[in-house]
């Protein structure tokens, strides 16, 4: 059997069981999730066998959809990587979920909505036509947002969920204009039409800004981000973790496509736009990361930053591809790629982390948490795993796409553009900038949550997670660290998809000995993780053993230090904002207006002091605010209008009809 | 091959042990010239290696909330400063792992250390192991980017991102009078400082509450602990010193592990260098006064845009040649 008849059969099969699960409710709680970890496997194993085959592309054309187009599907190699992980995260998601829920009663609303969420994404990757990619894009838009607003009671739920709902109409409709742009006034919505076609340089330039606007706003890219760090968090965890970690991953999906394979060579300056909008994401997403204390918005910002990564790493694809560098842009390209990879990782590994602290506590505020590294010892070890490895520590895998990024904006002086040239190290600045941030914003994440005392009884009382949550926490962990220590292979792994893009690939594994990575064949530089760790292992048991056989053991357990002063009360430690707060006053007061107020009473006064720090969201206020007031000033003006008699109706119609006439009449 | 192996087998152990046994010796130079320089008599410059032994002979008193990480960590800060010391060449290039990671690598393990460092400081949970990781990760998420961009522009004049490349390249290349080098010395020098918690940034010696960072993340530590990760300190010095050495000072590094004698003479002019570097600072710590800590942000920023303005010249001149 064809490999992509048995996707998009299992992929039917996912989308059917919806039913059965939204009517039944033994097989929704029992059977569903095993259902659908079963499923997603089976996916999961067809699309690594095609990847690692190399084969050909496979066509399909079901007779459903639009007429004389039919459904198109086709299984490449580009769609493929993607159904990796979007099934890799699936089968997780849904393996975590049997045993997630018991302190979340709203939970059993979302389950229905799972399986047929990863079908429609998988619809998404296998989409050979625009009216199939946009019925997957949009059915992934709403289950999603059914599954945010699962919880409805809450008021802050249900603005997410709206907010979530015009973000993503308004994204859907500028990718139906993009595509009814690329699709001409022939109306060949088929991929292979639009391939085939010769576009002029001003369609494929508003094309791609289309489809920039488009998926950026579904990855969330600033300035439309605004919705994800409120509906990401709002859903289930397990939600949470598909829609931050695999749905994101869908987005860069659909502008890969378009951007690389249906548009052909991009120009110049349609880089240098997807470069700065990366690279600004990159900052601002880390920046609002830091100054939240909610640990699972905390993680949404964190995602918004890595979108920034992949898609500086896209820029730059783009940019060496405008120059005719294939080699080049075949390394940033499988940076970007890597990165999506390995931040789906991550990513889920945090989500599902999480989720275990607020199961385990019932709380996702971190500055009531702390630690809970004593409570649960092994959520502990796999969430620090995931913490080190998206702060871009070395041996773990997060370094690893980025180190290939940074050798990719080495490489950018050879682009003959100026306005690139320029842009280019001002980008390879934000990125350090960014990854700095990011190991600060984690130490507080992890340093808050699980170390330290606990700060309130929920935290004291905390407990370990199910056997499933952290069975999959360190299924994670270790594929974190497989995927740092041995990069080639995955990077091998992408040679296909390379190849097929752009035209090029990196430098195979197998001509190179001992796990090297080196960027480009015959450069200098290299990067050997399995080395790396090995030498850090053995300085380490070195070291242990030279202090274990020449200095003291004695030990004596006591209470803390502190200069002298501790201080009783768990909550003079730093918690979550006063972590921030040299952060914010370097960075915050300039880019989110931040301010600290202290309302300090005069001595001899009794009342409590206060403390608060306000921050303004430029993007908010600067950017929505004004359009929110725009619609609302022209509802108003039109509403007059709702209520006239049919005479002057009547006398509208009459006078339009005129202009109308007017207008043909000055047209011919 | 066996034999083609020996050399830079030898030459990496070689290194490694050189560096440890030699970055205590590095502190007590430092201590006994700001010593002297205050007109005290100051100590023995070998009392470090007795305060590392009396250290590690003593008992270690952790807080009863402790958990694995505070006992963990200091190993892991030893032993990744210590990998990331090794792959810098000092006196020869040519390293058995210098092919495991570049000079990004190399930062990125700094990083992993200071990561470490940061989590054992909140471990605690006291007000001051939470002051002094806040601050310092403040100060890193400065001081890295501009250290990167001290990379990117060695990267771009040398066209890799190795370490032992751009040095054999910078000794033997006439590379002229690069502005962009200039630029990313005052750079690097404000890294120095502030990675090392140096004075300007940070007072090594000071226990005084509101201005410590380093050490107020330490502050629980005691005994072999302490030990270890005041040796890790010390070897961070050596290895930002010989990386210093690498990039405005390469003349005189073995690039051949052929002869004994261009050895030697490489080795007493690495320690000659490092050592001379060691009085440069005591010199200029005893001249300055600390600034605080939210200056910190000003004087690094200020370094990260000179960096960045080197490694922009170097873009634009890049297309002119």
């Amino acid at each position: 059997m064809n490999a992509l008849c048995a996707v998009s059969g299992t992929t039917a099969l996912l989308a059917a069981s919806f039913v059965p699960a939204s009517f039944f409710r033994f097989f929704s709680t029992k059977l569903l999730y095993p259902i659908c970890v079963l499923l997603c496997l089976f996916l999961l194993a067809q699309d690594v066998s095609f990847l690692l085959s190399g084969a050909a592309p496979l066509t399909l054309v079901l007779p459903i959809g639009l007429p004389d187009i039919g459904m198109r599907l086709r299984l490449d190699s580009l769609s493929s990587f993607f159904g990796i992980v979007v099934n890799l995260g699936g089968a997780l998601a849904s393996f975590y979920g049997i045993g997630y829920g018991p302190h979340d009663p709203h939970h059993h609303r979302a389950r229905p909505f799972i399986p047929i969420f990863l079908a429609a994404m998988n619809l998404v990757l296998m989409a050979d036509d625009a009216f199939t990619f946009l019925l997957g894009w949009e059915g992934m838009s709403l289950l999603s947002w059914a599954m945010v607003v699962s919880n409805h009671q809450e008021w802050g739920n249900r603005k997410a969920g709206y907010i979530y709902l015009l973000m993503a109409n308004f994204g859907g409709l500028v990718l139906l204009l993009g595509f009814g742009l690329l699709a001409g006034h022939g109306g060949h919505y088929g991929f292979d039409s639009i391939r085939a076609m010769d576009k002029p340089v001003w369609m494929a330039g508003l094309a791609l800004l289309l489809a920039l606007i488009g998926a950026g706003s579904k990855a969330g890219l600033v300035p439309l981000h605004v919705w994800l760090p409120l509906a990401h968090p709002a859903a289930p965890s397990n939600v949470s973790a598909l829609m931050s970690g695999v749905m994101t991953k869908v987005a860069v999906y659909g502008f890969i496509r378009i951007a690389f394979d249906l548009l052909g060579t991009p120009t110049w300056w349609e880089s240098l736009i997807v470069l700065l909008l990366g690279g600004i994401t990159c900052v601002i997403g880390v920046l609002h990361a830091m100054l939240q204390e909610d640990l699972k918005r905390l993680l949404a910002y964190s995602t918004v930053e890595n979108i920034g990564i992949i898609f500086i790493g896209l820029g730059l694809a783009m940019a060496f591809r405008a120059n005719g560098m294939e080699a080049v842009a075949a390394l940033a390209l499988t940076a970007a790629l890597l990165h999506v990879f390995n931040h789906s990782l991550f990513k889920s590994l945090l989500f599902f982390g999480a989720g275990a602290v607020l199961s385990g506590s019932g709380e996702r505020n971190m500055d009531r948490l702390g630690g809970l590294i004593h409570r649960m010892p092994q959520t502990a070890v796999a969430f620090l795993i995931g913490c080190v490895s998206i702060a871009a520590l070395p041996p773990l895998n997060g370094f690893v796409s980025e180190w290939l990024t940074f050798q990719a904006i080495l490489l950018g002086p050879q682009l003959p553009w100026w306005g690139l040239k320029f842009a280019v190290p001002v980008i390879g600045c934000m990125l350090a900038l960014a990854a700095a941030l990011v190991a600060a914003c984690f130490v507080k994440t992890y340093g808050v949550t699980f170390l330290g005392r606990p700060r309130t009884q929920a935290a004291e009382t905390a407990h370990e997670v199910d056997i499933f949550s952290r069975t999959t926490l360190f299924i994670l962990s270790a594929l974190c660290l497989v995927a740092g220590i041995v990069p080639g292979f995955f990077i091998e792994a992408l040679g296909p998809v390379t190849q097929s893009l752009v035209g090029k690939s990196m430098p195979a594994a197998e001509s190179l000995d001992w796990f090297v990575v080196v960027p480009q064949s015959g450069s200098l530089s290299s990067y050997n993780g399995l080395a790396l760790l090995l030498f850090i292992l053995i300085s380490g048991v070195v070291t242990a053993w030279f202090i274990h056989a020449f200095a003291s053991r004695l030990t004596r357990k006591t209470s803390a230090w502190d200069c002298g002063y501790p201080a009783p009360t768990p909550l003079s430690q730093y918690g979550g904002s006063s972590f921030a707060q040299p952060v914010r006053r370097v960075f915050g007061t300039l880019l989110f207006g931040a301010r600290d107020h202290v309302d300090m009473p005069l001595p001899g006064e009794t009342r409590p002091a206060h403390f608060h720090v306000s921050l303004v969201d430029y993007v908010w206020t600067r950017l929505y605010v004004p359009i929110v007031q725009a619609v609302r000033y022209a509802s108003a003006k039109i509403e007059p209008f709702q209520a006239l008699s049919i005479r002057r109706y009547l006398m509208f119609s009459f006078f339009t009809l005129i202009v109308l006439l007017i207008v043909v009449a000055l047209w011919h | 091959m066996a034999l083609d192996l020996l050399p830079p087998i030898a030459a990496q152990i070689g290194q490694m042990i050189l560096v440890i046994l030699v970055a205590p010796l590095l502190i007590g130079v430092i201590r006994k010239t700001k010593a002297r320089l205050l007109c005290r008599v100051g100590a023995s410059i070998f009392q470090p290696y007795l305060d590392l032994w009396k250290l590690m002979v003593k008992e270690i008193v952790p807080a009863h909330n402790t958990s694995w990480i505070y006992r963990v960590a200091p190993y892991v800060v030893f032993s990744t400063t210590w990998v990331a010391a090794a792959l810098v060449p000092t006196f020869a290039t040519g390293l058995m792992f210098h092919g495991a990671a570049d000079l990004v690598a190399i930062v990125g393990l700094l990083a992993t250390a200071r990561f470490a460092l940061a989590l054992a400081g909140m471990d605690v949970g006291t007000s001051f192991g939470g002051l002094g990781a806040s601050r310092e990760m403040m100060i890193s998420a400065l001081a890295e980017p501009a250290m990167l961009m001290v990379v990117f522009t060695l990267a771009m004049l040398a066209h890799t991102t190795h370490l032992a490349a751009i040095a054999t390249f910078l000794a033997h290349q006439p590379i002229g009078l690069q502005l962009s080098l200039m630029l990313v010395f005052l750079t690097f020098i404000a890294v120095l400082l502030a990675e090392n918690g140096r004075i300007p940034i940070d007072n090594p010696a000071t226990h005084l509450e509101l201005t410590m960072v380093h050490e107020a993340m330490i502050l629980e530590y005691s005994g072999r602990h302490l030990a270890v990760i005041e040796a890790a300190a010390a070897l961070k010095l050596v290895l930002y010193f010989s990386v210093f050495l690498c990039l405005f000072a390469p003349c005189g590094i073995v690039t051949s592990l052929e002869s004994v004698p261009a050895i030697l003479e490489g080795f007493v002019l690495y320690m000659a260098k490092l050592l001379l570097g060691g009085v440069a600072l005591a010199i200029g710590e005893t001249c300055v006064a600390k600034m605080r800590v939210f200056r910190v942000a000003e004087f690094l920023g200020a370094g990260l845009v000179l960096g960045l303005l080197a490694v922009l010249l170097l873009f634009a001149s890049e297309g002119v040649r």
